[in-house]
């Protein structure tokens, strides 16, 4: 199947812009639609990790223009693995989503596609600019999402998030213009080529355009000067939406690792990792406010989006902490953290719906109507993300604490165990607020089959996780030894251009 | 050439700076317009400038222009163009939702005026 690799983006598209014609059609029929085509992009996730696992590097030219000339689609292990979270993700979202938030608007659908077509496109595409316009998609697919039902607290953080993510497509239209001037190529592994013959004259530019990318995936991924839009625009966003949002920060993530270990990598001469080390402290930085954020919360909602913010600062730090194990001790912790948190989301506004008038805060309030249920899936929740074993977090926490070296362990491990301490007690107090000081007869709507569903599917990832720990590291170890091997990148791509490839 | 073009990028730039870090959303959107004319402006220097020049390989290949931040710019043009219309719907939006057109939702120090 050469066609494969473009499934993910154009699958989405025609579904998505169908769905958008007939957006007064019957619910029935677009949520089957929606659910449907989500189902089939999950298929394609994993037939696309399945087909990576031969360590061949597969592009897909666009209208058959050969790199570096053309656009292309590149499928690694590492774009085939995002692809399939983001299924996951999605379908878990969608599920719970179809219970009844996506009534609240006519194009919640519809919009949800494009998203997911942004979403994997950024994550397939070898080219900068490409990558930019997969940004817009995705981006202006979630300014809709965000404000999807109305409501003041969400026009207000809508407008927030716009302006600062209008400003960041801006600064990534510099970093591109700046790179192009100095390298004269924007697909990704001509540039990783050229980087290494550069004028000495350009380099300081070609640095300046390189570090504003990191401001612009750092915007992207909540790095610490750059992440007080999260918190706000998480918790006001509707449950479903905010849970699959947990893969945008993650796209960030994916382009810095993308971008610093292919172009800026070890092989870039002068500007070699120039990235790593502003990645290193400032992940660490945002894993510590993270954690004070997570305890000063006063609503379930901001917890769990400064719960993003702690797993983001351990992801970031896990990046610069530059060595293939960290690298694959990360990667795991990524596929963990999305899942959980994205299920964290839809826990939380379940839990909202049965408490009355208390919803999200984190107040005294009535019995909620399944305590049972529900606190189980807090509970498993709760330890996966403050990393307690034997779930997930653990396991990916301590290979992340495991790969740090001497030097790096005196930072890591006091503010990653830190933080985890935080977070354990902070949701520990939520859930003691919640399920035992609970009083009075309960009331409020009980879960649908759909809802428990989805919440279900997305945190059961945690003991999952853990059965299988061994395939799912063997698996991120080799995309982190793929990733590092930049020279295998550039040829599969360059060298194979003229005899052309999967068209 | 050179200099103009550049102090003008520069000017467009910095106003539109300034104007997004004004505290009402009339004047975010208005500054974030200009930056991306700014931004246009900077995208389609990017290959240099040239003048009388084939916009692509012309015969003799002494003379030409970049073809690829043209369709760049193109590509950026469109998106700005969209996001633009997009935020002066959102702050109208913010307007009519919020009671106030400060970014922070203050309604303090307003001097409130007839909505007509």
């Amino acid at each position: 199947m050469q066609h494969l690799i473009i499934l993910p983006v154009l699958l989405p598209l025609l579904t998505g812009v169908a769905l958008l014609i007939h957006r007064g059609g019957a619910l029935t029929l677009r949520r089957t639609a929606n659910v449907l085509s989500t189902i089939a992009l999950v298929v394609v996730g994993v037939l696309l990790v399945a087909e990576s696992t031969d360590d061949a590097i597969r592009y897909y030219a666009v209208g058959d223009w050969q790199p570096p000339f053309g656009i292309i689609l590149v499928l690694d292990r590492l774009s085939a693995l995002m692809v399939m979270l983001t299924s996951v993700l999605a379908l878990g979202s969608l599920l719970y989503a179809c219970a009844g938030d996506d009534e609240q608007g006519s194009n919640f659908h519809g919009l949800f596609q494009l998203q997911l077509m942004g979403i994997n496109g950024a994550f397939l595409t070898g080219d900068l600019f490409n990558l930019f316009v997969f940004f817009e998609v995705l981006l202006i697919a979630s300014y809709a999402l965000l404000m999807h039902g109305g409501g003041k607290a969400r026009t207000h953080a809508g407008f927030h998030y716009v302006a600062l993510n209008l400003l960041g497509s801006m600064l990534f239209l510099i970093a591109l213009g700046i790179l192009y001037g100095t390298m004269g190529t924007l697909n990704m592994a001509d540039m990783s080529a050229v980087v290494t013959t550069l004028d000495t004259a350009d380099l300081g530019l070609v640095k300046a355009g390189a570090l504003l990318l990191l401001i612009v995936f750092g915007l992207k991924a909540a790095m610490l000067p750059l992440y007080f839009w999260l918190p706000r625009a998480y918790a006001a966003a509707p449950a479903p939406i905010a849970a699959l949002f947990a893969i945008m920060t993650k796209v960030g993530i994916y382009s810095i690792i993308r971008v610093y270990t292919l172009i800026f990598g070890e092989q870039a001469g002068p500007l070699a990792n120039l990235a790593q080390p502003w990645v290193w402290w400032l992940g660490l930085a945002t894993l510590a406010l993270g954690a004070i954020g997570v305890l000063s919360a006063r609503d379930m909602r901001t917890q769990v989006a400064y719960l993003i913010l702690v797993s983001v600062g351990t992801l970031l730090a896990g990046i610069g902490m530059h060595s293939e194990a960290a690298l694959g001790a990360l990667l795991y912790y990524l596929i963990h953290t999305t899942l959980v948190s994205g299920g964290l989301f839809l826990l939380v506004d379940a839990i909202a719906q049965q408490r009355g008038k208390a919803g999200a805060r984190i107040v005294q309030s009535r019995t909620l109507a399944q305590p049972a249920i529900l606190g189980l899936m807090f509970f498993a929740g709760a330890i996966a993300m403050a990393g307690l074993p034997p779930l997930s977090g653990a396991f990916g926490k301590a290979m992340l604490l495991q790969s740090a070296t001497t030097a790096q362990q005196h930072w890591l491990w006091p503010i990653l165990l830190g933080s985890g301490l935080a977070s354990l007690i902070a949701l520990s107090r939520t859930g003691s607020t919640i399920f035992w000081r609970a009083s009075g007869e309960k009331t409020g709507v009980t879960l649908g089959p759909l809802r428990v569903t989805g919440t279900l599917m997305l945190i059961s990832c945690a003991p999952l996780m853990v059965a299988f720990a061994g395939p799912i590291t063997a698996f991120t170890q080799a995309t982190a030894a793929q990733l590092l091997d930049r020279d295998a990148y550039v040829e599969s791509i360059i060298a194979r251009g003229d005899t052309g490839g999967d068209a | 050439m050179e200099a103009l073009f550049a102090t003008t990028t520069g000017i467009l730039a910095a106003s539109g700076l300034y104007l997004a870090l004004r505290g009402r959303t009339f004047p975010v959107v208005v500054g974030l317009t200009l930056l991306s004319y700014a931004v246009n402006l900077f995208l389609f220097s990017t290959g240099g400038l040239t003048t009388d020049g084939a916009a692509v390989i012309s015969d003799d290949a002494s003379k030409y222009a970049d073809p690829l931040p043209q369709a760049l710019v193109l590509t950026a043009i469109v998106i700005g163009f969209a996001m633009t219309a997009f935020s002066v719907i959102l702050a109208m939006r913010v307007r009519g939702d919020v009671g106030s057109d400060h970014v922070n939702g203050n309604r303090v120090d307003e001097p409130r005026e007839d909505k007509s």
